[in-house]
């Protein structure tokens, strides 16, 4: 029962960080590159474009969800399998929502490193 | 790629590993937050360390978001993954502490798999805002579209 408490408490935090990432990389597509738009109108339109965004202030509510999600998980579960669990899969679940939603080219390259990176962050926190 | 860009890049990595850091070494200080105790997290935040940990975090989001206004979000990603390798160099390199050969190897796959990444292109999709610095017009304009008018713009024809 511990085990099912903690999973469900590592795939909501998964969930939760996806969704989050996703919005905030949509939100600031939308609002352009910053380099350039504060180069061009300054860097006070690229808060009012940051904060007049919808895309964003969804993208910090999924984050924060996350980031209460992990704190009751690390409750639950072992420090040691919940952290290093939910960092590899997010780097996985990322990779799948970028290509399904972002429409990213997630060729070869992309997906060997998402792989590898979330292989290296389980042994790295095991 | 610009110089600029790189320094963002490495403004997540160093900005995220450092912020967690300091803010794992002030919660340790200040000692365990129970949800019965909510107010000892309000009490936590005047603890320097976290305090230093929080504006921190606060410039890794801010260079987080800077890098994904240009570049795709599996590019960004495993750039923040290298905060935990400079996370283990510094324990083993600054503090002295033991790395597992486990760990060595968790290292090098996480810096094989953003050497990977850093080969290719950091941006796939040209996600086209209505942005207002752009010369070219029309936010309706579909992406196939908008490509074909830039090239045209850069070879000096109009569309």
């Amino acid at each position: 029962m511990k085990h099912l408490y903690t999973w469900s408490g590592i795939l909501v935090v998964v969930f939760f960080s996806v969704v989050g990432d996703i919005l905030m990389s949509r939100a600031m597509k939308q609002v352009g590159d910053v380099h350039a738009l504060s180069r061009h109108s300054g860097w006070w339109t690229v808060i009012r474009r940051v904060l007049s965004n919808p895309n964003f202030f969804m993208g910090v509510t999924a984050m924060a969800l996350a980031f209460f999600g992990l704190l009751f998980s690390l409750s639950w579960g072992d420090v040691s399998l919940v952290a290093p669990a939910a960092a590899s899969l997010t780097f996985i679940g990322n990779a799948f929502a970028a290509k399904i939603f972002l429409h990213e080219k997630v060729d070869r390259r992309r997906w060997i490193a998402a792989t590898l990176v979330a292989a290296g962050v389980a042994l790295l926190a095991g | 790629m610009t110089f600029r860009k790189y320094l963002v890049l490495a403004g997540v990595t160093v900005f995220a590993a450092a912020g967690d850091s300091m803010l794992s070494h002030g919660m340790k200080q200040t000692g365990h937050v129970s949800l019965q105790h909510l107010q000892s997290l309000i009490l936590a935040v005047t603890n320097p360390w976290v305090a230093l940990g929080i504006v921190l975090l606060l410039a890794f989001f801010a260079s987080y978001m800077n890098a994904l206004s240009w570049a795709d979000l599996t590019y960004v990603l495993p750039a923040t993954s290298l905060g935990y390798v400079l996370l283990a160099l510094v324990a083993r390199f600054a503090l002295h502490e033991h790395v597992s050969t486990t760990r060595w190897l968790g290292i090098a796959l996480i810096s094989s798999g953003v050497g990977f990444v850093a080969g290719g292109p950091s941006l796939t999709h040209r996600h086209d805002p209505d942005a207002k610095s752009s010369h070219l017009p029309g936010p309706a304009m579909s992406g196939a579209v908008r490509r074909t008018a830039a090239r045209a713009v850069s070879s000096g024809v109009e569309p």
